[in-house]
C-alpha cells in the first residue's frame, strides 16, 4: 500500500476523529479515502459501545451524576468508539454551544445534551438549534427559565443570536441589531424547564423542558426583518435561512476541521482566510437543507481540506486523547481513568467546563509556556512508556526493519508510525545526531526499546508535533 | 534594566463575569437603588457605611481596615463609550485598550515589552492561572504562566536525571529560534525557550518563603499567595496576573448566595495578601489593582441582574492615596444609559495612571490615545 494514501487517511482520521494507530490506518487505506468519508459520516451503522463492563466497575458512571463521571465517560468514549465523527463532532458543538457544569442543575443534565449532539450533530442544522433550545441544561445555563413576560431575561436570546448561529457580523457589517435581540428574547419567554421533582432515595428525574403559554409574550415582535407573533420556534427558523448563519457555521467548521482561523470575536471585519471554501460550504448549506452532513462530506473530500496537513495547533483534547488511541491500553476499568479529563484541563481545556460562554480560544492561543509545558511533560511522559500494547506495537515495526538500523531508519519510521509527521531540516538534524549517537542501531540490543521510546519522547516534544 | 526589590510592582486581581457595583459600593441612602432592585438589594442596616451616600458591601469587612488607614480606592463609573455586554469581547476591551476593533496585544504585555525591552528577565510577567490573559499577551513578548508553582518545570516525565538533562538539552536547542518557519512556529519556539528559563528560576521562589498568613482555599486565592511568593522571592517580577475562574461573577441569577460567597472570598483574599507583604515588609513597592469587565443592569431581573455598564475598579497598596475617584453614575432614569449606569471615567485614564504616575512609562502608546489621568498614587 502507498505510504502517500497512509498519510492521507491519518489526516483524515486526526480532523474527522482522534488520530489512528498505523494498523487502523491501514485497514482503512485499504478500504479507500472516500468510503472512509461515507463511514465516518454515518456513525449510525458502527456498533456503539457497550457500557456494562465500565458500569460494574466505574459505579459513577450508571447515575452520571458528577461532573467527573462525565469527563471521564467522555474520554473513554472519545478512546475507544468506533464512532470516532460522532465523538469529534460532539466535542466540536460542545465548544460552540457552550454549558458549564459549574452552573448546571445536576452534571448528568450535560450528558442529556452531549447524547443530543451525538444524535443530530450530523443532520439539519434548524432541528440541531431547536432542540438546543428546549434543552433544560442550555435553558438553565442562559437563565431562560427566568425570563419572563414582564421581566425578560436577554441572555439566552443573545447568545443565539451572537454565539450560537449568526455572530455579530460578517464582511465589516452587524448582522443583528439590539431590538433583534430584545424581540428574540421575548420570543422565548415561556420557555422554561419543568420541575425535577427529588425522588430519593431513588435519585432524581431528569429536567425536561417545558413551554408556559401563560408566561410567553403574545406581542407582535419585529425580528431580523420579519414580524408577526413570534414564539422561539419562529425564531429558530428564521435564524436558519440567514446567509450569516451559513458563514457562521462553515466558518466554525473550516476553522475546527481544516485550519486555523482568527477568533470568533473577530469574523465582523475579518474576511476567512479561504473565501472560496467558506462560499462552498455555504452553498453546500442552503443546497442540502441546512444539512451538516452534506457540508462536512464536501469538506473532507476537498482539495483544501487534503492539502491543509499540520495547518492546526492541536487542542488539548486531541493532543491527550490521540496519545491514548495510540498506547491502546485506555479500554477498559482501569484506576486513574480520570486522569485523561484532568491532564486536558491542565492544558487549558476543562471539558465540560468552559471559560465562558463563548467557548475556548483555539489555534495558537491554545499554547502558551505553560500549556506548551503541560503538552510536553504529558505526550513525553505516556509515549516513553515502552510497556503499552501501543508503543510496543511501534518498537516491533521499527524491529521490523532489520537486525541493524541506521539513525534515519529509526527515526522515520517513528514519524510515519505517529502518522507522517515531518521534521523541519534543523530539528531532524537534532533528533537524529541524538538517534545516532552511538552509530547505528541494533534492534536485537537490551536498550532499543529504549531507544525508540526516547525517540518518541522527543519527537512528541518538537514544536511539529503540536500540530495536526 | 536592572531590577531591584524597590521598582514597582503591579498585582492584577480580574474578576470575571461582570461584578455588580450597585451592591458591592452601595448607595444606600438613594431611594432609586430601593426602587431598582426590589430583589436583589442588600438591606440598609447590614451596608457597612463609608460616607453619607456609599456603603461597602457587609461581606467586604475585611477591606475596611485598608480603607479607613487610607491604602484603598474606588475608582468609580469606571467603563468606556458604547459599552459592550458581551463578556469576551468586553474583557477583550479592557484587555487591549481598543473599543472599536479587535486587538492582538493586551496592556500589560506592552507595559512587560516597555519595562523591559530586552528581555532581559522571562519572568517580568507572571500569570497564575491557566491560559494566559489577553491583558498580557504580546508577540515576543515572554509571560509565564503558572497553573501549579509547586511543580513547575519541562520533561519532567522524564525521571533519570541524566536522561533528563540530555533531552532538555535538545529540547532547548529545537526550540532555539529559526528563520522562516512562520508566525505560529516562532510563536511556539518563544514559548518553549520562555518556559525552560522561567521553570529554573521559579522553582526557587517557593523555598525562599514562609508566611504566618493562612489565605483560603480557593484556586484564585491560592494563585494570590502564589504572587506573594514570587514576589517576595526577589525575581524581579513586575506584573503578576490572576483571574476569578469561569465567569463567577455573572450572576444572572441567584445572585444574593452567589455574590455574598465572591466577595467574601476576594475581600479576604486581598486582606491576606496585603497582611502577607507587610509580615514581609514587601508592600510597599506594590500596588493592587482589582477590576471588572463591566458592571450589571440596574434594574434586578427578579433574582439576579443582566450584563450592564459602568463598573468600579478597585487599588490597594501603601502609595494608595484612599478615597473615591471619579463620581459614582446617577440611577435617575433619564441619566441611564439603555437602563444601565453611565460611565464617567474612561479605564484607559485608570491605566495611564499606573502606566505613568507608578510605572514612569509613556502610557500613550500602550492605551492607544489620551485619557484624562487620576490622583491616585502618592508621589
Amino acid at each position: 500500500m502507498a505510504e502517500a494514501d497512509i498519510q492521507l487517511m491519518a489526516h483524515l482520521m486526526r480532523r474527522a476523529g482522534f488520530g489512528a494507530t498505523y494498523e487502523e490506518l491501514e485497514r482503512r487505506a485499504a478500504i479507500g479515502y472516500e468510503e472512509t468519508v461515507e463511514q465516518l459520516l454515518h456513525p449510525e451503522n458502527e456498533q456503539d459501545l457497550t457500557m456494562d463492563v465500565m458500569q460494574r466497575y466505574m459505579h459513577g458512571w450508571r447515575d452520571m451524576n458528577s461532573v467527573m463521571a462525565n469527563q471521564a465517560y467522555w474520554t473513554y468514549r472519545m478512546v475507544n468508539s468506533s464512532r470516532q465523527l460522532e465523538e469529534k463532532l460532539c466535542l466540536f458543538w460542545h465548544g460552540i454551544f457552550c454549558v458549564g457544569d459549574s452552573k448546571c442543575m445536576a452534571a448528568n443534565q450535560i450528558l442529556v445534551q452531549l447524547n443530543n449532539f451525538r444524535k443530530d450533530g450530523l443532520g439539519n442544522f434548524e432541528n440541531l438549534l431547536q432542540g438546543l433550545s428546549k434543552d433544560p441544561a442550555m435553558l438553565y445555563y442562559l437563565d431562560n427559565q427566568l425570563s419572563h413576560k414582564e421581566a425578560v431575561n436577554e441572555n439566552w436570546g443573545r447568545e443565539l443570536l451572537e454565539l450560537f448561529s449568526m455572530g455579530v457580523g460578517m464582511d465589516g457589517q452587524a448582522n443583528y441589531s439590539e431590538d433583534d435581540v430584545k424581540a428574540c428574547a421575548e420570543a422565548f419567554t415561556g420557555w422554561t424547564i419543568g420541575n425535577a421533582i427529588p425522588r430519593y432515595p431513588y435519585g432524581r428525574y431528569d429536567n425536561s423542558f417545558l413551554y408556559n403559554q401563560y408566561d410567553h409574550s403574545e406581542e407582535d415582535k419585529s425580528f431580523l426583518g420579519e414580524s408577526g407573533n413570534f414564539n422561539g420556534d419562529d425564531v429558530v427558523k428564521i435564524i436558519a435561512k440567514q446567509p450569516s448563519t451559513a458563514r457562521f457555521i462553515s466558518r466554525h467548521l473550516y476553522n475546527f476541521f481544516v485550519a486555523d482561523e482568527p477568533q470568533v470575536p473577530a469574523w465582523q471585519t475579518t474576511a476567512p482566510r479561504d473565501l472560496e471554501a467558506i462560499e462552498l460550504l455555504e452553498k453546500t448549506y442552503f443546497e442540502s437543507g441546512y444539512e451538516i452532513r452534506s457540508m462536512l462530506r464536501v469538506l473532507f473530500n476537498s482539495d483544501f481540506f487534503k492539502n491543509a496537513r499540520f495547518a492546526k495547533v492541536k487542542s488539548p483534547t486531541e493532543v491527550v486523547i490521540s496519545t491514548l488511541r495510540l498506547r491502546g491500553d485506555f479500554t477498559g476499568p482501569k484506576p486513574r481513568i480520570y486522569d485523561p479529563a484532568l491532564e486536558i484541563r491542565y492544558m487549558g481545556q476543562d471539558l465540560l467546563n468552559p471559560p465562558t460562554v463563548e467557548g475556548w480560544h483555539t489555534g495558537k492561543e491554545w499554547i502558551d509556556s505553560g500549556t506548551l509545558v503541560e503538552r510536553v511533560n504529558y505526550t513525553s511522559g505516556e509515549m516513553g512508556d515502552i510497556n503499552s500494547p501501543g508503543i510496543r506495537s511501534i518498537i516491533n515495526r521499527v524491529a521490523a526493519q532489520g537486525s541493524s538500523i541506521s539513525p534515519e531508519q529509526l527515526l522515520d519510521v517513528c514519524l510515519e508510525m505517529l502518522g507522517g509527521y515531518s521534521l523541519t531540516d534543523d530539528t531532524r538534524t537534532l533528533l537524529l545526531e541524538n538517534a545516532g549517537k552511538n552509530g547505528d542501531i541494533s534492534t536485537e540490543s537490551d536498550e532499543f526499546a529504549e531507544q525508540v521510546g526516547e525517540t518518541l519522547q522527543l519527537i512528541v516534544s518538537t514544536q511539529e508535533y503540536q500540530f495536526t | 534594566m536592572t531590577s531591584t526589590n524597590q521598582d514597582p510592582v503591579l498585582v492584577v486581581l480580574q474578576l470575571s463575569g461582570g461584578n455588580d457595583i450597585l451592591n458591592t459600593v452601595i448607595p444606600y441612602n438613594d431611594p432609586l437603588y430601593v426602587d431598582n432592585r426590589p430583589n436583589v438589594r442588600i438591606p440598609t442596616d447590614q451596608v457597612i457605611p463609608i460616607n453619607d451616600n456609599l456603603g461597602f458591601n457587609p461581606n467586604m469587612a475585611p477591606l475596611k481596615p485598608l480603607w479607613d488607614d487610607g491604602h484603598m480606592a474606588i475608582v468609580q463609573g469606571v467603563g468606556y463609550p458604547n459599552p459592550n455586554r458581551s463578556h469576551f469581547r468586553s474583557m477583550d476591551i479592557w484587555h487591549t485598550c481598543e473599543p472599536d476593533k479587535i486587538a492582538e496585544e493586551g496592556w500589560l504585555g506592552r507595559a512587560i515589552r516597555d519595562l523591559d525591552p530586552n528581555k532581559e528577565n522571562v519572568l517580568t510577567g507572571v500569570n497564575f492561572g491557566r491560559g494566559l490573559p489577553r491583558a498580557l499577551a504580546a508577540p515576543g513578548v515572554p509571560v509565564a504562566s503558572v497553573g501549579s508553582l509547586e511543580t513547575y518545570g519541562v520533561l519532567t516525565s522524564i525521571e533519570q536525571e541524566e536522561k533528563r538533562s540530555e533531552a532538555l538539552n535538545i529540547f532547548s536547542r529545537m526550540y532555539s529560534p529559526t528563520m522562516g518557519q512562520g508566525p505560529v512556529f516562532d510563536y511556539l519556539s518563544q514559548n518553549g525557550m520562555d518556559a525552560l528559563t522561567g521553570a529554573d528560576i521559579l522553582a526557587t521562589a517557593p523555598g525562599k518563603y514562609s508566611s504566618s498568613v493562612e489565605y483560603g482555599a480557593s484556586s484564585t486565592s491560592q494563585y494570590m499567595r502564589n504572587i506573594a511568593q514570587v514576589h517576595c522571592a526577589g525575581l524581579g517580577t513586575r506584573i503578576l496576573y490572576t483571574t476569578a475562574p469561569y465567569n463567577s461573577f455573572d450572576t444572572h441569577a441567584t445572585q444574593m448566595t452567589a455574590h455574598a460567597n465572591l466577595i467574601t472570598d476576594v475581600s479576604t483574599m486581598v486582606s491576606d495578601f496585603y497582611a502577607d507583604l507587610k509580615e514581609h515588609n514587601a508592600s510597599e513597592n506594590v500596588l493592587l489593582l482589582v477590576f471588572t469587565e463591566f458592571g450589571r443592569r440596574v434594574h434586578d431581573n427578579g433574582s439576579g441582574t443582566d450584563h450592564g455598564s459602568g463598573g468600579a475598579a478597585f487599588l490597594f497598596g501603601d502609595k494608595v492615596k484612599g478615597g473615591l475617584y471619579g463620581e459614582y453614575p446617577s440611577l435617575e432614569a433619564d441619566k441611564l444609559l439603555d437602563g444601565d449606569l453611565h460611565f464617567n471615567n474612561d479605564f484607559r485614564g485608570l491605566y495611564a495612571t499606573i502606566l505613568e504616575d507608578w510605572f514612569g512609562l509613556d502610557a500613550q502608546p500602550i492605551v492607544n490615545g489620551n485619557f484624562e489621568k487620576m490622583d491616585f498614587i502618592a508621589k
